[in-house]
């Protein structure tokens, strides 16, 4: 038997009168034969019936008002009709099909039960547009929602039916898996290249839990994120001294294999240089003193911003210069271990600055507190063996850079001034540099700078506002 | 000047200082004389320079955008008025196929020195044939320019940049921005550059990169991602055609993700030829995939609230900003 059931003819029509019948029971009605004619407030409309068959029984009285849903009348199928009880979508009814689940709001006119079509659980089936779209991306069966007698289904359910068929979840919460492998995004997986480290083996901080270059660089050992805020990651030493030496071969094997080094060197006297640090330091508390080391970095810094070809970084694109010049300075570990991190704006600041900002660097460096800006930045290292070193340094460049320029001991030579014979300090400066950017006419001039800056340590501890007024002529040396 | 003027005074401005300039430019489209322009922009301008600069135009995009072709041809810088972009859809035959190619198809002999403005842009309720964003049709064809000023500055400088152009330079005005005020420098400290980007915002977490009406937005996005800690950089393009990938790359390389908001909708737009520009350049420097703010693929509603929620507003760009990052932010 079919229920007919008063139909919502408006989205916001709540009741109606039941004005006149217009069959009978027995009567013989097809589909969109009109049943009764009710009257809303807006106008007197007629209800068409959605199945064929005989009316059974008139439920209502003309002048009777109703709710929407009331039932109206009776009808039992004709022979061939594949409703039952619970009415399955007619095979060729146009809005009578699913009518719960398509129209939140509105049962078709000809009175669809309210129950989902499958007949489980009371209520209409609402089912919202984005939890349809999200069903269809999960793999999630609606109808099955809507047997267990859910009647509004929202994207939380969906989920949550998601999770209990065990479909899995990534795809919803975006996990980025490509393929099988971890996600590494590209900037990683070059970094790890470059410091061998496999990316494929990290837990990723990125989106998706993907490995981003951070992670990379926080497993390399040497430093957190580039935040203030971030504890480092406590690591043990013995551990960070094994990757740091994993790290340091294959930047020197790179570097063996890839770079096409030269060797210059040069001999630089330094007694004005002397003469400068020990009046400077002269009544100075220790902490406050500068040394050698920071006239060299200074030094340095202001002859690369000359000689752009020994400041940059080498890809696969080829060279390209760095508008700034961020030293690395080598910085041995205890236990050994070397890292070459960089010290920011050593062409800007005067020396005094210059000196208190490499302490800090070297304390962080051997404490292992070193950002990443600091381990990704340096255009050019410079490394001094300092006094317990040897007269020269002849190096490795550090990829991607392109550049090494080293210091050796300072010490009393034999040293002609004007035709005569004394004793000055003298240290033997050294350049090893990629021959695929760089030639060795250039690489005399380079060095020549850095002599000359270092013959006149009055201007080169000064700020200096333009990089012209640096270059002064070499003065004699007495 | 130090006072602070409206996008919509610079533009009145650039058209004042190129029609008193040149005696060849004039201005012409509808409702640009006696009414003023449906935007205001060319308001006392008919008084200033008379009806033979300024002219009002029958309702005709076809026949005045070709006529405007025409007087370039004869020698004339006319400045076109298309309302807006909705209506260009109309003048699009004789803009593709007589300004963008005449230069290519009389082999170099002579070209079309036309410029062409538009409104653009939704936001304002006038429904689905009123609020289109189809900046990226006009940059898709060679033989055509576009610029999309999005600054005071831009709408008081881009015009002339625009008329000193032999080809034909479409420029594209955001209804958004017509009332947006500031102090244009009397005196810029670089020379103006109209078919470059520009870094809007300096940032070293992820790059913004958008153009005219959803630069405010970005800017908004961007307060609200600094308050987090997240520094966004704001790459404008101002030039859509030709793009100034490199600015663009730059700023990517050096963050690592990108962000691409553009009010048309995403399929075909210029977030799309972005992200494929920055996949080919910066590859190897993205931590993430390049994200897309566009506008909701559906044509624009009309009702306020389903507009907005159409549109490629701050909140949905901050939270594209946030999906680059893993659950903890930088």
């Amino acid at each position: 038997m079919i229920d007919i059931r008063l139909p919502a003819l408006g989205a916001d029509m709540e009741q109606a009168t039941l004005l006149e019948w217009r069959v009978q029971p027995g009567d013989r009605v097809e589909k969109g034969d009109i049943l009764a004619v009710v009257d809303t407030t807006k106008a007197a409309i007629d209800v068409e019936t959605w199945h064929a068959g005989t009316v059974s029984a008139l439920l209502a009285e003309p002048g009777q008002r109703l709710p929407v849903g009331a039932p109206l009348a009776t009808l039992s199928p004709v022979d061939g009709d594949t409703a039952g009880a619970a009415p399955a979508a007619p095979a060729s009814a146009g809005a009578g099909q699913a009518p719960a689940v398509d129209s939140p709001a509105r049962p078709a006119a000809g009175a669809e039960p309210e129950p989902a079509p499958r007949g489980a659980g009371k209520g209409r089936r609402r089912v919202s547009p984005s939890a349809r779209k999200l069903a269809a991306e999960m793999g999630v069966d609606l109808d099955a929602l809507g047997r267990e007698g859910r009647t509004n289904i929202g994207p939380a359910a969906v989920r949550a039916a998601a999770a209990r068929q065990g479909t899995p979840v990534a795809a919803a919460a975006g996990k980025a898996v490509t393929a099988g492998r971890p996600a590494v995004s590209p900037a990683a997986r070059r970094r790890a290249a470059q410091l061998g480290v496999d990316p494929e083996r990290l837990s990723g901080s990125g989106p998706g839990a993907s490995v981003v270059r951070a992670d990379v660089e926080q497993a390399a050992g040497a430093a957190p994120p580039d935040t203030p805020a971030d504890a480092p990651a406590a690591r043990a030493p013995a551990q960070r001294t094994a990757a740091m030496r994993r790290t340091i071969a294959a930047a020197m094997t790179r570097s063996w294999r890839e770079i096409p080094h030269y060797h210059l060197s040069e001999d630089v006297p330094l007694e004005r240089a002397t003469r400068w640090l020990e009046a400077f330091n002269a009544g100075r508390p220790v902490a406050q003193r500068v040394l050698m080391v920071a006239l060299y970095l200074k030094a340095v810094a202001l002859a690369a911003r000359h000689f752009p070809e020994f400041n940059g970084h080498y890809s696969e694109r080829g060279f390209e210069a760095s508008s700034v010049v961020h030293l690395g300075v080598a910085i041995a570990l205890r236990g050994g271990g070397l890292a070459a991190p960089a010290l920011h704006g050593c062409a800007d600041q005067p020396v005094p600055a210059l000196m208190t900002a490499l302490n800090d660097l070297v304390r962080r460096t051997r404490a292992g507190r070193l950002r990443g800006s600091e381990l990704r930045d340096p255009t050019l290292t410079v490394s001094n063996l300092g006094e317990r070193g040897v007269r020269a340094l002849h190096g490795l460049v550090h990829p991607p850079q392109v550049a090494l320029v080293g210091f050796g001991r300072v010490s009393q030579r034999a040293w002609v001034r004007d035709g005569w014979l004394g004793a000055a300090p003298v240290v033997t400066l050294t350049l090893a540099a990629d021959h695929r950017v760089s030639d060795g006419h250039r690489g005399g001039l380079f060095l020549a700078d850095i002599h000359d800056r270092l013959q006149a340590p009055e201007s080169l501890a000064q700020l200096p506002l333009q990089a012209d007024r640096d270059l002064q002529a070499p003065e004699q040396t007495p | 000047m130090s006072a602070a003027i409206s996008y919509r005074q610079a533009l009145r401005e650039a058209h004042r200082e190129a029609l008193a300039g040149d005696p060849r430019v004039l201005l012409m489209g509808e409702d640009v004389g006696c009414y003023g322009g449906s935007y205001a922009v060319s308001k006392g301008l008919l008084e200033q320079f008379g009806p033979e600069r300024v002219r009002d135009t029958p309702l005709s995009e076809l026949g005045f955008v070709g006529a405007g072709i025409g007087a370039a041809l004869g020698g004339l810088r006319p400045i076109v008025e298309i309302m807006t972009v909705n209506f260009s859809l109309l003048a699009l035959d004789p803009l593709v196929n007589t300004a963008a190619a005449f230069r290519h198809m009389s082999g170099g002999q002579f070209s079309v020195p036309l410029v062409v403005r538009m409104a653009t842009g939704a936001g304002l309720q006038l429904g689905a044939q009123h609020s289109h964003s189809l900046e990226n049709w006009f940059a898709h064809v060679p033989g055509l320019k576009v610029l999309a000023p999005a600054t005071v500055e831009d709408a008081r400088f881009m015009l002339a940049a625009a008329l000193a152009d032999p080809d034909p330079v479409v420029m594209f005005e955001h209804t958004g921005l017509y009332n947006l005020e500031a102090e244009l420098n009397a005196a810029a400290s670089e020379p103006f550059e109209a078919f470059q980007a520009r870094v809007r915002r300096p940032g070293r977490h992820l790059s913004l990169v958008t153009y005219g009406g959803s630069l405010p937005r970005c800017l908004a996005a961007a307060d609200t991602l600094a308050a987090e800690g997240l520094e966004a950089e704001v790459v404008d393009l101002r030039a859509l055609r030709p793009l100034d990938a490199q600015c663009v790359l730059a700023s990517v390389r050096r963050t690592g993700r990108a962000v691409m908001v553009d009010e048309g909708w995403r399929s075909g737009s210029l977030a799309a030829e972005l992200s494929a520009r920055i996949m080919e350049g910066a590859f190897y420097e993205l931590d993430a995939p390049v994200q897309r703010v566009c506008s909701e693929e559906v044509p624009m509603p009309y009702a306020r609230q389903l507009e907005q929620a159409a549109l490629p507003l701050a909140p949905r760009i901050v939270a594209a900003a946030k999906s680059l990052f893993g659950a903890d932010l930088p």
